[in-house]
């Protein structure tokens, strides 16, 4: 059982937890990620740490009710419990002084390029946030992204808040300014990464993603979030999250994380009685 | 009363009715079966059936209880040596072991050692006739056991009654291991795990769940906690596939994710539970052992019209147990032999659509004394399926190990042991089960768990 110090409803659908877990807490690097089960019936989800105080014994997870399980959790407050969380799994992030750097998150991907920011910021990089939503209503974290960020930018695809567009939009202008960039971090949606990727392989930036598989037991044992990378079958859960982006098979991985939208569809709408745009 | 001749048969669900459900296919003796059964055993002076089983249950004074209607006693004369009886009772290969030593089996007819096991075994399931073989006392000297599948269950236990303070650490969210995640409900229900789980706690083994050892803590950490001792049954978790064009398809499982979503996740009540599966009509099992037919099974059970196997040697070379191939072919598996996969063909929504199936004959015999397969060339057509299950087997999970590099592993990422009781290249960090010896059967991790608890003991002893 993991208690829930504090929730906050950040934007719509997104919900940020700061648990109690003071194991994962100590040993927790940025580019890892948790399993959680919150209730019994609930499936194996795995979410990636967006930040930890080890002083304290706690973590920060941001969650976007995406599905049943992830609305059982949206449904929890402050004091209760998740039933089951592990961690912190997958490989850390590899961040050394590169130079000039750009993070890119996309939504609730932001999360994670958070503590990834920080870290390149702390190794002595040139730091360049971009964080792309979908509206004003759905910015988070844009106050502590711009305190680990030499440039900080935020798009909206609607132009509701700060600039309208898409993060790739705003990429393209940096590349144009005549940046010499050494490294980029995305961390966002399947579709944006690979835009991202495209983009940044005709430049020959070197690029890291972290992919968002589904996973079950997340640390090796089923194969459910296999993805290609470089022509080789990787897991995401073990030999990842991040890998090279110029060699993932994005096209395989749109596919794969859609191999359960009929069923992800049924259960969410069982559990809320509404569908995924909150119509009832 | 004369004596029975006869070898008791057990009552299963109809072929019928199980292929259609989730639930335990083998119902068990009632108590009239077994005192009938118990009363078929000789007694013999030297019991050889004990020389069959790896962890030297003391069969004939367990069956002698039963014939005497000391059913508690029996349990408590099986859990001298074997702490999950019910478990093996289900799931040993007895016809291999015990039951293959038995003086009847010249005749054909051994005791059915293992249905006697599970009905003294489930006799004491619960708490009111759990029974203690031992008193233990809890000691001062703590060992941590890393996974909690049957190699850690019997290591634990064995410990816990000479008097160690034994905490096991388990990566899931349940205990059980492969119990838990891998063998189907219809096989070995997950009461009778729990149940079994419920009396290693009351002889004092606490349990730690959610702890990737590793990640959430690596093995210094459970020495400075203070831990005397490390067992290490981690169990075989990876599993292969066959690096064949399109594997990674949509619907394409790994046995493991098939099974994991069906048993630990109960995907099977899906929407109820939020795991899903992809159920199929057509669903290919590629292999031939134990969790392939658990696959299978599986499948017909999830509403397949047609649930197959396929494998690249013939019907006699399949190396799952008779029983479960017997069971598979009741519930109506199609079983197609001497076929081999080349490659998968999906949709444009990347769904598995066919498999490309070449044609195999037998040639002369190979290392594992098998004759092996051989491709006939030209031979190669399509086969059409909706879900795939590749059940070929599992090698070492290098989580744990890729971060102990004091733990010497051999080519194949499994640990080396240097001596019978599963001692490691680590002091005080010993070892047993598929991650030790690529994978095998349940009592075998099990046997290996009880070689390393009296390890273990002598390693503390001696510091």
């Amino acid at each position: 059982m993991t208690l829930i110090i504090e929730k906050e409803t950040h934007a719509r659908n997104i919900h940020k937890f700061v648990i109690k877990s003071p194991l994962i807490a100590r040993h927790a690097k940025p580019g890892q990620f948790v399993v959680i089960r919150a209730f019994e019936k609930s499936e194996r989800i795995p979410i990636t740490i967006c930040d930890k105080d080890a002083k304290n014994g706690t973590i920060t997870l941001y969650i976007q009710e995406v599905g049943a399980s992830t609305a059982r959790i949206a449904g929890l407050k402050e004091g209760e419990n998740f039933l089951d969380i592990a961690g912190p799994l997958g490989r850390p992030a590899h961040i050394t002084k590169v130079g000039k750097v750009i993070t890119i998150g996309g939504g609730v991907g932001s999360a994670i390029t958070y503590p990834e920011t920080k870290a390149y910021k702390e190794s002595g990089n040139y730091v360049i946030s971009i964080m792309g939503f979908r509206s004003k209503d759905h910015v988070i974290l844009e106050d502590e992204m711009k305190v680990v960020s030499d440039e900080a930018y935020i798009t909206t695809d609607d132009g509701s808040y700060k600039e309208k567009g898409f993060v790739t939009d705003k990429l393209r202008e940096i590349i144009k300014r005549g940046d010499k960039i050494d490294e980029v971090l995305v961390i966002g949606p399947a579709i944006m990464m690979k835009v991202v990727s495209d983009i940044t392989k005709e430049h020959k930036i070197k690029t890291i993603a972290s992919l968002n598989s589904i996973m079950v037991d997340g640390t090796g044992m089923c194969g459910a979030c296999r993805v290609e990378v470089g022509g080789k079958t990787k897991f995401a859960c073990v030999d990842g999250p991040e890998f090279d982006a110029h060699q993932v098979d994005f096209d395989l991985l749109l596919k794969r994380i859609a191999m359960y939208a009929d069923e992800e569809k049924e259960s969410y709408e069982k559990i809320t009685g509404k569908d995924k745009d909150g119509k009832e | 009363m004369a004596k029975n001749k006869i070898r008791i048969e057990m009552p299963k669900q109809s072929a019928e009715s199980r292929s259609k459900n989730f639930e335990e296919v083998a119902l068990g003796y009632t108590e009239e079966m077994a005192l009938l059964e118990a009363e078929r055993c000789l007694e013999c002076k030297d019991p050889v059936c004990i020389e069959g089983c790896p962890v030297n249950v003391q069969i004939p004074s367990f069956i002698k209880y039963i014939k005497e209607k000391k059913y508690a006693e029996a349990a408590a004369k099986i859990k001298e040596t074997n702490s999950l009886p019910s478990v093996c009772g289900r799931v040993c290969p007895q016809e291999e072991q015990c039951e293959a030593k038995c003086i009847l089996s010249k005749a054909g007819k051994p005791v059915a050692i293992g249905r006697l096991e599970r009905f003294a075994g489930d006799f004491a399931l619960d708490e009111k006739t759990r029974t203690c073989a031992v008193k233990f006392k809890a000691g001062k000297n703590s060992v941590a056991v890393v996974g909690s599948g049957p190699g850690g269950l019997t290591c634990a236990a064995d410990l816990a009654i000479k008097g160690y303070d034994v905490t096991i650490y388990e990566a899931l969210h349940e205990a059980g291991g492969v119990l838990v995640y891998g063998i189907p409900e219809f096989r070995l229900p997950k009461s009778i795990v729990k149940a079994e789980v419920e009396y290693l706690k009351s002889i004092g083994v606490k349990f730690q769940m959610n702890v990737v050892i590793g990640k959430t803590m690596s093995l210094h950490d459970l020495f400075d906690e203070g831990f005397k001792a490390v067992y290490l049954g981690l169990g075989a978790g990876l599993p292969k596939f066959m690096n064949l064009p399109g594997e990674n398809l949509l619907s394409i499982y790994s046995a493991n994710e098939y099974l994991t979503r069906t048993n630990l996740m109960k995907a099977y009540k899906f929407p109820e539970y939020d795991t899903p599966i992809k159920k199929g009509n057509k669903v290919a099992v590629i292999g031939g052992g134990n969790v392939a037919m658990d696959a299978v099974r599986s499948a017909l059970r999830y509403g397949a019209n047609q649930a197959m196997i396929i494998y690249r040697r013939s019907k006699e070379e399949l190396p799952a147990r008779k029983e479960e191939i017997e069971n598979a072919e009741e519930e109506g598996v199609k079983f197609h032999f001497l076929v081999n996969p080349l490659e998968f063909i999906g949709d444009d929504d990347g769904f598995v659509k066919h498999i490309k199936l070449q044609k195999m004959e037998l040639g002369e015999p190979d290392s594992s004394g098998r004759r092996k397969p051989v491709p006939i060339k030209g031979s190669e057509f399509l086969f059409d399926v909706d879900v795939v299950v590749v059940a070929i087997g599992q090698t070492a999970n290098p989580v744990l190990l890729e971060v102990t590099p004091e733990i010497k592993t051999n080519k194949w990422g499994n640990i080396e042991i240097f001596n019978e009781y599963g001692q490691t290249s680590m002091k005080g960090v010993f070892a047993g089960g598929d991650i030790v010896t690529g994978e095998a059967t349940v009592i075998q991790a099990m046997g290996a768990g009880k070689k390393s608890a009296e390890g273990i003991d002598l390693f503390i002893k001696s510091l």
